[in-house]
């Protein structure tokens, strides 16, 4: 097996922190986005899905630039976290979570846009006939219908939250054991003599990673489907 | 138009622009069941779909046994409070659910007290007790109807609408399901508005027979309304 050593392990294990937390933080925020881009009709819509892609097409460091400038300890919006619900993002594995968050919020958001579209709107008429106020409608038809594109937006977060490097390292730096995850560790073992085989071994683990989360969503997505179809 | 006497059911009024198609209906309902009959097109589906609160009509009057369901002066209860049972031609039960999950859906949102015996009364008289475990992807056109039937009939509705429901099956399974029409007409004792374009059908099911033809009410009556044509005959 592949012999690692502590700080290389620290690094993987945050990298699966981050990722992990950056999911589950965006999860509840890209259900509401997808299904009010597929379902609202509202004034700025064009707007909101606009700003929404924003971190797709921006360079990740401008994305970067932009969080610091926000979120750093005297921006706006970082200051009134750290005051009022003391959580601090600056140069913090949170800001890291924060930032590969954002750069994976387009994919998870698309992907439950398009399986909310997909849903045949008259079962959720059924519903409403058969006594569902708006809010078991959605709790109990259109949220279990659009649970493979849910799923598929968790595992397109994930990975790219597992990869994320520009903005990251824009927004808090590249500090071991706080904010050094395997992307950032990578590039540091590139810039120093014999970092070489430290590298490939971080490398492989990548590898590795993003293929596990790719089987296991193939795997989840399959029998979700199965499921949703009704055989 | 006639007055609305005791024994009325549904009361509908009601217009509505649909693009080109122009929607202007009255009808009075009694108990029992009565056939909203007349050409694809006609503008029934959409009466349905007004009388469930699906669709809103744009002036009108909708009344269920006495009370004002819509009323173009501001009244609009929204569907999931009418309690009126809708059976789709295309059945639209939930694929995620089990055919258990799909017949209890209308009582657990009713917070209807579980009753094992009203539930294995519409089960047996629908047939259907060997498919509860099932999913509607692996059921038939026709069993899928009669769960669907069941399903609108578990929730105790006030009125069942019942929207050309034979007719997305084939001949054979329209003549297997019609019993099953009878039954509940007979046994269910809830009144139906049914919904359908074949003359066969509502001959056996229907006593008071609404005539639409292009978004207007041409006759209100009974039987001799319909023009049955020699394969309807058949039924």
């Amino acid at each position: 097996m592949l012999d690692l050593t502590p700080d290389e392990w620290t690094a993987i294990l945050l990298s699966l922190r981050i990722a992990v937390v950056a999911t589950l933080a965006a999860l509840p925020f890209g259900i509401a986005v997808g299904y009010l881009l597929a379902r609202g009709n509202f004034w700025g819509k064009t707007l909101v899905d606009g700003i929404v892609h924003l971190p797709l097409v921006m360079p990740p460091v401008v994305t970067g630039y932009l969080l610091l400038l926000a979120f750093g300890r005297r921006g706006p919006l970082g200051a009134f976290f750290a005051d009022y619900l003391g959580i601090v993002f600056a140069f913090r594995w949170t800001g890291a979570a924060l930032a590969s968050g954002i750069m994976g919020f387009p994919l998870m958001v698309r992907a439950i846009r398009l399986s909310v579209e997909a849903i045949d709107q008259r079962l959720e008429g059924a519903a409403a006939t058969l006594g569902a106020n708006r809010a078991w409608v959605f709790a109990t038809i259109t949220l279990p219908l659009a649970l493979p594109g849910i799923i598929a937006g968790m595992v397109l977060s994930f990975a790219k939250a597992l990869g994320e490097f520009g903005a990251t390292i824009t927004f808090v730096s590249n500090i071991p054991g706080e904010t050094q995850t395997i992307s950032a560790a990578i590039y540091t073992l590139t810039q120093v003599p014999a970092g070489d085989a430290a590298a490939m071994r971080l490398a492989v683990v990548a590898i590795a990673l993003s293929l596990m989360a790719l089987i296991a969503s193939e795997w989840l997505a399959r029998a979700v489907n199965a499921r949703v179809r009704g055989d | 138009m006639r007055a609305c006497v005791e024994t009325d059911v549904l009361s509908f009024t009601a217009t509505k622009q649909l693009g080109e198609f122009s929607l202007d209906v009255a009808f009075e309902a009694a108990a029992g069941v009565t056939a909203l009959f007349g050409p694809s097109g006609a503008g029934k589906t959409s009466i349905a779909n007004m009388i469930a609160g699906l669709i809103n009509p744009d002036r009108g009057r909708i009344v269920l046994d006495d009370e004002v369901l819509f009323d173009s002066s501001g009244v609009n209860v929204p569907p999931h409070r009418r309690r009126i049972g809708y059976v789709f031609q295309e059945g639209r039960l939930f694929p995620h659910m089990s055919v258990r999950a799909n017949l209890l859906y209308g009582r657990r949102m009713h917070r209807l007290p579980h009753d094992d015996a009203a539930i294995r009364h519409i089960v047996d008289l629908l047939d259907i007790s060997h498919l509860l475990e099932r999913r509607p992807g692996r059921l038939s056109g026709g069993e899928r109807q009669r769960v669907a039937f069941g399903r609108a009939l578990l929730m105790q509705p006030r009125l069942l609408v019942l929207d050309e429901p034979l007719a997305s099956l084939d001949r054979r399974r329209k003549l297997e399901i019609l019993p099953y029409l009878v039954r509940l007409r007979d046994e269910a004792k809830v009144p139906m508005v049914y919904v359908s374009h074949q003359a066969g059908e509502i001959i056996r099911l229907a006593s008071q027979v609404v005539r639409i033809e292009e978004g207007r009410v041409i006759a209100n009556g009974g039987h001799e309304l319909l023009d049955m044509r020699a394969e309807e005959m058949a039924y």
